[in-house]
């Protein structure tokens, strides 16, 4: 119990437990499982970045050019879909979205690695290069009218239920998707030497270095993943909105590195799991969904997402200070290293 | 005699012209515990380096370990030959837990992909009974306190078949009653017959442990003694090249007011019931284990943090400091604990680093910085202190640790302070450095400045206080003048034991 009082994904649970509670009582509408799909729905997009943003975190890195990615390797694909969508299939489309993520997030690990570039100067100014490179041969146009086939995927439910007018509603394959991502990364996380050398990296990177970890191999694969799940964001974003805008994504990374860090990931590095990655993402979007549904205007969004974020981040600092104050005393040094913890 | 388990003849290692080593020979028995002493710059850490394989030694070295003549010889021959080194800085990752920080490293070695949790902390157990250690596996390193900690890297070292075992300043950032746990952990390991080659500072415990010493002066070997044969002014003596005499310090006069009186202070889960007076030109110790509430004592006389209760009189008024900027306009400065972390901007300039106490009044009538004046008030502080740089503008970082803790007295002692708090002044730094700066530090006192000096070397209190306070759980216990204890005495009071 004491445990689960010192975790941070506790505090966030409760956070989202309150939160549906004052919004259900304000409008019915919102605990339905009609809405409950829905909202799982829209967090896949976000969630899907957020599985990248947690590794990069946790590695003692940032990645602010994961959207930027996004859009080149989405945008590709639409051109693709558009020139030879008939000879495609929805498995080649994720394919090419991905290699494209993987080889972009891989040089920005070069640069890092190499360079021994802050993370957080290299992806700005990647982000700039692949975004503007974009926008130079494409004049930002949209794109849209995507085969048949590519529409109907997005429509596939594992579980159809219908309402009372009628409509059919239920899990989508978009969110199967992301809970397969999040399983793949939960077990790289915690049972591969790979995932808890991400952890010794971010924890002391001098450690990891003398410990035997490869330093380039993990710093490679996390930005390579971070590229992947861009890539595969991508792909999600044009199966929900059926349409690939260049300027669609950037600009939304704030948004997600706040989900993380709200799910205690800390810029420091070393910390975050997925818990509490999917708890932010989840808390995040709720808020965006539960404001709709209480009718507040859109413009509060960016304030009460700003303040969810200071309180969060504040309560922990607040906790850890109580914490370390109150070692001062009780921990008195004692043979054989029982220490009063 | 025991078997020889390392030997090594003709070590030399020339850095860019600077002479590190030369033609050492070291020996270390099978299960022996050796430690190696010499000042810093003596080339310690360079024999180490050579002996774990990460720094190559000139040619000409001949290497013989368990009898074998070795040719080539990297980082990894060294572990395969069973030789670990724990770093000074522990090299542990304080967001992973006990256990992970144990066994982690035997998946990296063993090339696994996957990490098997019940083995790995079947492997942390392992490795803890060997030497009868029981620490909290699902903790987080960070969370445990620094003795704790040097048991994890211990024991990260035992997970394997070792033979000697390398610690490195190991009881640096420790406290008295630590380091005894630690040393027996060291002799326990002898008694299973792994060795240890311990290098340090502090003379005390290497005569409590070491078979053997080995005296290290600018890249020589000086000699190897029996630690029975050898005492502590001898070695300080064959480190340094140098006679040392300690004199107590006594208060010339006391027919002063007090400048600084505590009373009643409080401040919750920190220390309670502070009644103290400080004089000028006294040194007053305060000594206590880590945790004690010796330095949480010595931020709330600062102002970096308030007591709840209490008060606190300056020069015979009542004053509140609520911030260090009123301490320093009272005249109360502040030496921390850690030197590095807290007192100096590392890649700054030594000159700049002085100043920026003062920088205020060093300002012209434009409001910019006077250069002249600057330059006159660093030249005086260096001159005044014996600071050795090559330059005022070279980074404080290029600077040997008892030139830092020169320029971080004088940082302070340009503001012109009536108390100077001093915690932990020689942590760290070697008895030679040590030495001139408890000598800067009667200086001080005899030009009139109340200096109240923290420290949990109960000989650094002794040899240079006139009163020792002693704290404990966070109250005051006893005071003694040191004129009229014993180092034992005080000792006991900090233990608890009397």
């Amino acid at each position: 119990m004491k445990k689960l009082l010192y975790r941070h994904e506790t505090y966030v649970f409760l956070a989202i437990i309150v939160f549906i509670t004052v919004v259900s009582v304000i409008n019915p509408a919102f605990l339905t499982l009609e809405n409950l799909f829905d909202l799982l729905k829209s967090v896949s997009l976000m969630g899907t970045f957020a599985i990248g943003m947690l590794f990069v975190l946790i590695s003692g890195g940032i990645d602010i050019s994961f959207t930027a990615i996004a859009t080149v390797s989405g945008y590709t694909i639409a051109v693709l879909l558009l020139r030879i969508g008939y000879h495609l299939n929805i498995f080649l489309v994720f394919l090419i979205a991905a290699v494209i993520g993987i080889a972009l997030g891989l040089i920005n690990a070069l640069i890092i690695h190499n360079f021994k570039m802050p993370s957080i100067i290299t992806t700005i100014a990647t982000q700039n290069i692949f975004y503007g490179i974009l926008m130079v041969i494409t004049n930002g146009t949209w794109l849209y009218g995507f085969p048949v086939w590519f529409g109907d995927f997005a429509t596939i439910r594992v579980f159809t239920f219908y309402t009372k007018g009628g409509l059919p509603f239920g899990l989508s394959i978009v969110t199967v998707i992301w809970i397969l991502l999040i399983l793949i990364s939960w077990f790289i996380l915690k049972y591969t030497v790979l995932g808890r050398g991400i952890y010794a990296m971010g924890g002391n990177t001098l450690s990891a270095k003398r410990a035997g970890f490869n330093l380039f191999r993990l710093t490679m694969f996390v930005y390579g993943w971070m590229g992947l799940m861009a890539g595969i964001g991508s792909v999600i974003q044009a199966l929900l909105v059926q349409t690939v805008a260049p300027n669609s994504l950037v600009g939304k990374e704030m948004d997600v590195i706040a989900a993380v860090v709200l799910g205690g990931a800390s810029l420091a590095g070393g910390s975050g799991s997925v818990l509490g990655m999917i708890l932010g993402v989840t808390l995040i979007s709720l808020l965006s969904n539960g404001m709709t549904i209480m009718r507040v205007p859109a413009v509060w969004y960016d304030v009460v997402i700003g303040l969810v974020i200071i309180i969060s981040a504040g309560a922990s600092a607040y906790r850890r200070k109580i914490f370390t104050r109150r070692k001062v005393i009780t921990e008195q040094p004692s043979a054989g290293g029982q220490s009063a913890t | 005699m025991a078997e020889l388990f390392l030997r090594m003849q003709n070590v030399s290692k020339h850095y860019a012209g600077v002479t590190a080593l030369n033609k050492v020979d070291f020996e270390l028995e099978n299960d022996e515990i050796h430690c190696l002493v010499g000042e810093n710059g003596s080339g310690k850490s360079t024999l180490i380096k050579i002996i774990s394989g990460t720094v190559d030694a000139d040619p000409g070295m001949i290497l013989e370990i368990n009898g074998e003549i070795i040719q080539s010889y990297k980082a990894i021959d060294a572990i395969d030959c069973c030789i670990r080194v724990i770093y000074q800085d522990l090299s542990l990752f304080p967001n992973l837990t006990v256990a992970e920080n144990i066994a982690l490293g035997e998946f990296v070695s063993d090339h696994r992909r996957f990490v098997n949790w019940k083995e790995l902390t079947e492997i942390a157990k392992r490795a803890m009974a060997r030497i009868d250690i029981d620490l909290p596996l699902e903790t987080a390193v960070s969370e445990i306190s620094i003795a704790d900690q040097q048991l994890v890297a211990i024991c990260r070292a035992l997970t394997r078949e070792i033979k000697l075992i390398i610690m490195d300043e190991p009881t640096a950032s420790l406290t008295r009653r630590e380091i005894e746990s630690l040393l027996s952990v060291v002799l326990d390991m002898k008694k299973k017959g792994i060795a240890t080659l311990f290098v340090s500072h502090k003379l005390n415990e290497v005569f409590q442990i070491a078979d053997r010493i080995s005296v290290l002066r600018d890249g020589n070997m000086v000699g190897v003694f029996p630690s029975n044969e050898i005492n502590e002014e001898k070695l300080t003596h064959l480190m340094t090249g140098k006679k040392v005499e300690y004199q107590n310090f006594t208060l010339p006069s006391n027919d002063h007011e007090p400048v600084l009186e505590a009373q009643m202070l409080n401040r919750e889960s920190e220390f309670e019931d502070i009644n103290f007076r400080l004089y000028p030109g006294e040194i007053l110790g305060i000594t206590g284990l880590l945790g004690s509430g010796r330095t949480e004592l010595a931020l709330s006389l600062f102002g970096i943090t308030q007591p709840d209760t209490g008060q606190i009189i300056f020069e015979g008024r009542p004053v509140k400091i609520k911030s260090v900027q009123e301490a320093l306009k009272l005249g109360i400065a502040y030496v921390p604990e850690d030197r590095l972390v807290q007192g100096l901007v590392n890649e700054q300039p030594v000159g700049d680093n002085i100043i920026v106490t003062i920088i205020e009044s060093l300002v012209n009538r434009f409001k910019l910085i006077d250069r002249n004046k600057k330059k006159s008030n660093i030249a005086r502080w260096i001159k005044e202190l014996n600071i050795k740089v090559p330059s005022v503008d070279s980074p404080v970082q290029t600077l040997s640790g008892g030139n830092q803790q020169r320029i971080v007295l004088a940082k302070w002692i340009s503001t012109d302070p009536k108390i100077l708090i001093l915690d932990g002044p020689t942590i760290g730094i070697d008895v030679a450095a040590k030495l001139s700066i408890h000598e800067i530090i009667r200086d001080l006192a005899r030009k009139g400045i109340a200096i109240l000096l923290i420290s949990d070397e109960i000989p650094e209190v002794y040899n240079n206080c006139n009163r020792v306070l002693v704290m404990r759980k966070g109250c005051i216990v006893k005071e003694f003048d040191t004129s009229q204890v014993t180092v034992d005495q005080i000792q006991e009071y900090v233990n608890g034991t009397y």
